[in-house]
């Protein structure tokens, strides 16, 4: 079977040609070929991780903002709230302070007016006595001189002076 | 729309050829016989259909395109006593013979021949001719060469962007050799010998499409070139074997002592089957291929001896379909074969290279080993 017996010459030149053919492309093809396929590969991939990256930077961003304009509308919500609590306390207090004021100087106005009327009642009972003493004296005095005199002086004394 | 279409055609037609194939291989077979008898009737004349597919299957000095158009390629040869002879294929012509050489039709070996012109077995002659398929080999290198080096221009071109051009083509194809023979075979050491399952990929896959071509040589069905891309696999897989590799092959681990005996010797023919089974199938599958075509196309020929010229013609359309058929199958070969080639070659290396076996059954010697996942 001459098919199966391999030819020495054929031999020899295939050992030739796919010898120098792999040393060829070797270093001629394959080297740069696979190299910038990598590269492309690497770039591609370098590419999506950027992308994915800045994907997940926005996502994160984006929550960051939606934490921050929650965050504002809370303190917002809190100022505002701050601020009515103390308006509101002020209004309270001042109510309160203007009420208590004004009684007190009621309190203050009535106290001096019952002091005053007290000064005029003490003054006028003091009056009363002096006056009744005054009379008390005057009419001892006349009685010490002439009976009818004296009673008439009190009679008139008496007339005289209305009470009131 | 039309690829669903083309697709049903594609599967009916290898349904209707499938079934055909045995049917057809009997009549070669029942031709064959006959023009064996009519060639013995009329000795000169007659069509011999094995010898013509053998003539075209098989090897020779020039290149014979078509009936008279022949390339007269250089014959080289090497003799003992006198040393290298260069002349042209020419000189042998018609059995002419040249400086005392004279070619052995039968054989188409080149022998020296005596006075009385007779073949002189005694003299040793080395043939280093550029014949036919070693010439369509270095057209084939040089085709590589070329298209693989507008290649690799063309990925320097487009650094980093999209491919165009033929780049389009091959790129593909080194992206499958790169990723699904190499990567999943030989795990993270892969790039080491990406170059050679590369090489041997384009290699083979050129020259099968080379041979498909009308008047082109055989070269991947031809026993010297696949033994020679075997013997290469056989040394790139034995030389890259690390200590698993050696140790699983004098002792394998998880196998009863005394099937060692048994066992050994297994391993042993085992690591020399596989580069064999590599030439054969490469040699056997291409050939056949040719064989199928060429028997086909001999049909004309021999319906033409048999029932005239009428019958000839009558004959020929169903003959090209079919030829047509198997030429699309043979174009689907070619690719299937480099790939095979290429495929098989990566899980020897695989296996050879490999840090644990899978015969090891975890009671192997792997403790220091850590086991790396494969990518």
């Amino acid at each position: 079977m001459e098919l199966l017996t391999p030819n020495i010459g054929l031999l020899f030149w295939q050992i030739v040609a796919f010898g120098g053919l792999f040393f060829i492309l070797r270093s001629f093809a394959w080297k740069p070929i696979l190299a910038s396929l990598k590269e492309r590969e690497e770039n591609i991939q370098s590419a999506l991780d950027l992308a994915e990256k800045t994907r997940r930077e926005m996502a994160a961003m984006k929550a960051d903002n939606e934490k921050l304009l929650a965050q504002a509308r809370s303190e917002r919500e809190a100022i505002l709230r701050g601020a009515k609590e103390t308006a509101d306390k002020l209004i309270a207090e001042s109510r309160d302070k203007a009420e208590s004021e004004g009684k007190r100087i009621l309190e203050q106005a009535r106290e001096t007016m019952q002091n005053e009327r007290q000064a005029l009642v003490m003054q006028m009972k003091k009056e009363v006595v002096s006056l009744s003493l005054d009379i008390a004296e005057k009419v001892l005095r006349k009685e010490l001189s002439d009976k009818s005199a004296q009673e008439k002086l009190v009679n008139d004394l008496v007339a005289t002076s209305s009470l009131n | 729309m039309s690829g669903s279409f083309f697709k049903r055609i594609f599967l009916l037609s290898a349904l209707v050829f499938s079934s055909l194939v045995p049917a057809l291989a009997q009549d070669d077979e029942h031709h064959e016989g006959e023009t064996t008898v009519v060639e013995h009737g009329k000795s000169e004349e007659g069509f011999n259909m094995g010898e013509m597919i053998m003539h075209h299957i098989k090897d020779e000095h020039g290149w014979e395109f078509a009936h008279g158009l022949k390339l007269h390629l250089p014959v080289i040869l090497y003799t003992a006593d006198r040393g290298l002879e260069v002349f042209s294929s020419k000189d042998f012509e018609e059995g002419k013979a040249h400086n005392g050489y004279h070619i052995d039709h039968k054989t188409g070996q080149v022998h020296r021949i005596d006075t009385a012109g007779k073949a002189d077995e005694s003299v040793k002659v080395w043939d280093f001719s550029i014949t036919k398929n070693v010439a369509s080999l270095l057209l084939s290198v040089v085709l590589l060469v070329v298209i693989l080096g507008a290649v690799k221009s063309s990925f320097a071109k487009n650094r980093g962007g999209k491919p165009t051009g033929i780049q389009r083509f091959i790129e593909p194809l080194i992206l499958f050799i790169r990723d699904e023979v190499a990567k999943p075979n030989l795990g993270h050491g892969y790039a080491k010998y990406l170059p050679y399952l590369l090489t041997v990929f384009f290699f083979i896959l050129a020259n099968n499409l080379l041979g498909l071509l009308p008047g082109s040589a055989n070269v991947t069905g031809n026993i010297a070139v696949t033994m020679v891309l075997a013997v290469i696999a056989f040394f790139v897989v034995n030389l890259s074997g690390n200590k698993h590799y050696w140790m699983h092959l004098v002792l394998p681990s998880g196998v009863p002592w005394w099937l060692l005996p048994l066992i050994i010797p297994i391993e042993i023919i085992g690591l020399f089957v596989k580069p064999v089974s590599l030439m054969i199938r490469l040699f056997a599958n291409i050939t056949a291929g040719h064989v199928i075509i060429l028997s086909l196309l001999g049909l004309i020929f021999v319906a033409n001896q048999l029932g005239g010229a009428g019958t000839a013609w009558g004959l020929s359309p169903v003959v090209i379909v079919f030829t047509l058929f198997l030429n699309l199958i043979e174009l689907l070969v070619a690719f299937l074969q480099a790939y095979i080639f290429t495929l098989l070659t990566s899980m020897y290396i695989g296996s050879a290279i490999e840090d644990n076996h899978d015969m090891d059954h975890g009671i192997g010697y792997d403790e220091e080993h850590i086991i790396e996942p494969v990518a």
